[in-house]
């Protein structure tokens, strides 16, 4: 199965080891992933912060060159596939909002972690888990922009998605239900504010552990930075000693169905997932 | 996040509506707001108050009003440039701009020693790309984009 695939800028930079897992799963599940040729930034925040039109021109460039491509787009970053969608939608409308690209809206926009837990992936995942997760204890954390607002996401179950949790039991570990899984990590305020990452994410430490989690489970690399990156840092803050570890769904496929980079990819993470897979048995 | 905000999103809206400019386009909130977008997907009467605030930052940019949350503003500022030198961000550019402004303005030695020490713990892990992003062939199409934009 083919599709356009639309990185983002952070798969390109800090988010390496999410890219690499995603390459590395993809054949698995016989999915080939085809870059967007010359795809530009979608403008994240910073754009729909100071241009209304930059918010719109950034990612609907994206999605002219992708219709041109003929195949459906995915996109890993929850922040690029929210400005997408949000560029869709405006091109879409009767006045298409001043747009001059051409796009009729025949291809869907996806974020990854449905494209990938989609039923007919599922059906070709479940029977290649060869390592099951078992006594994995995790919380399913969806963030807020590969959900949030419906009405430019298209998703019905936004305050309390369960495609995560479905891709966990097939890989054998063990979901837990918690409250904060829609929850914001503070997102790109980590530069500029990082005081308000550190109460947001502490409180999803917290609840995390209070539901009995080892770890989180992510889809978007802005959480997965948040979470995994400020670790240390609020826990010395605070005088507290966390441990838990952000695996990318992606890394845990690559885990049960036995690809051998995976502890690769996580040992690139700040907060080493190792002594939890080893302490599990799962390595 | 309201904990971050010196009038609560209902506040801003009701003080909007009262056209109450000043203390609207001069407050906090609107610059820590995340764009989580819980306030839009849960509001009674179908207010986008995340896009509210979006149209709330970039009108108090374009008025020259003095924002209490100038480090935010000049976060966006280089993530558009760095975007309009390449077509792509480069965030390793980003976080150089960003730590030379916060130097020169308001320098806060713990908070760069912790950032130069998560700097080097990804660099070591191979989690900063040190080249910038490729040049794209669509280079003089994005900053005709930036000019329509104006900016």
């Amino acid at each position: 199965m083919k599709v356009t695939y639309y990185p983002g800028c952070s798969l390109e930079g800090t988010a390496g080891d999410y890219a690499a897992s995603i390459a590395g799963i993809a054949p698995l599940l016989n999915v080939e992933l085809v870059e967007l040729l010359d795809w530009n930034c979608c403008g994240a925040s910073s754009a729909h912060s100071l241009s209304h039109d930059l918010a719109l021109t950034l990612p609907a460039r994206n999605l002219a060159l992708a219709e041109k491509e003929g195949r459906d787009l995915v996109a890993p970053c929850a922040l690029c596939f929210n400005r997408l969608k949000v560029a869709e939608k405006a091109l879409k409308s009767p006045e298409k909002e001043g747009l001059e690209f051409s796009y009729r809206g025949e291809i869907k926009i996806w974020d990854l972690l449905d494209y990938f837990t989609q039923e007919g992936l599922l059906e070709v995942l479940a029977p290649k888990v060869m390592h099951p997760l078992t006594n994995l204890r995790a919380v399913c954390y969806y963030g807020c922009l590969a959900v949030r607002p419906p009405a430019v996401t298209d998703k019905a179950d936004y305050e309390n998605p369960q495609n995560m949790e479905r891709l966990l039991n097939i890989l054998g570990a063990s979901p837990l239900e918690w409250s904060h899984k829609t929850d914001c990590c503070g997102a790109g305020l980590a530069v500029a504010r990082p005081d308000i990452i550190d109460t947001l994410v502490q409180r999803l430490y917290d609840q995390a552990l209070a539901a009995g989690a080892d770890c989180f489970v992510v889809s978007c690399q802005m959480c997965q930075a948040n979470l995994d990156l400020s670790q240390e840092r609020i826990a010395s803050n605070i005088g507290k000693d966390y441990y838990l570890p952000v695996f990318y769904f992606t890394e845990l496929i690559g885990l049960a169905l036995g690809h051998p980079k995976t502890l690769k990819w996580l040992s690139r993470h700040l907060v080493d997932p190792r002594p939890l897979l080893k302490n599990r048995g799962l390595v | 996040m309201t904990f971050a905000m010196d009038l609560f999103p209902d506040q801003i809206i009701r003080l909007a509506l009262l056209g109450q400019e000043e203390e609207v386009l001069g407050s906090r909130t609107i610059w820590v707001c995340s764009s989580c977008e819980t306030c839009t997907s849960r509001c009674p009467n179908g207010i986008d108050i995340a896009g509210v605030m979006d149209w709330l930052k970039q009108e108090a940019v374009k008025q020259g009003k003095a924002i209490p949350e100038e480090e935010v503003v000049q976060f966006h500022r280089f993530f558009l440039e760095s975007i309009r030198a390449r077509g792509r961000l480069s965030e390793a550019r980003l976080l150089r701009r960003y730590n030379f402004y916060k130097v020169r303005h308001q320098a806060n030695l713990a908070e760069l020693k912790q950032n130069m020490r998560l700097g080097w713990k990804l660099l070591k892990r191979g989690r900063v790309r040190l080249t910038g992003p490729p040049a794209l062939r669509g280079k003089a199409e994005i900053i005709k984009l930036f000019k329509k934009a104006n900016l």
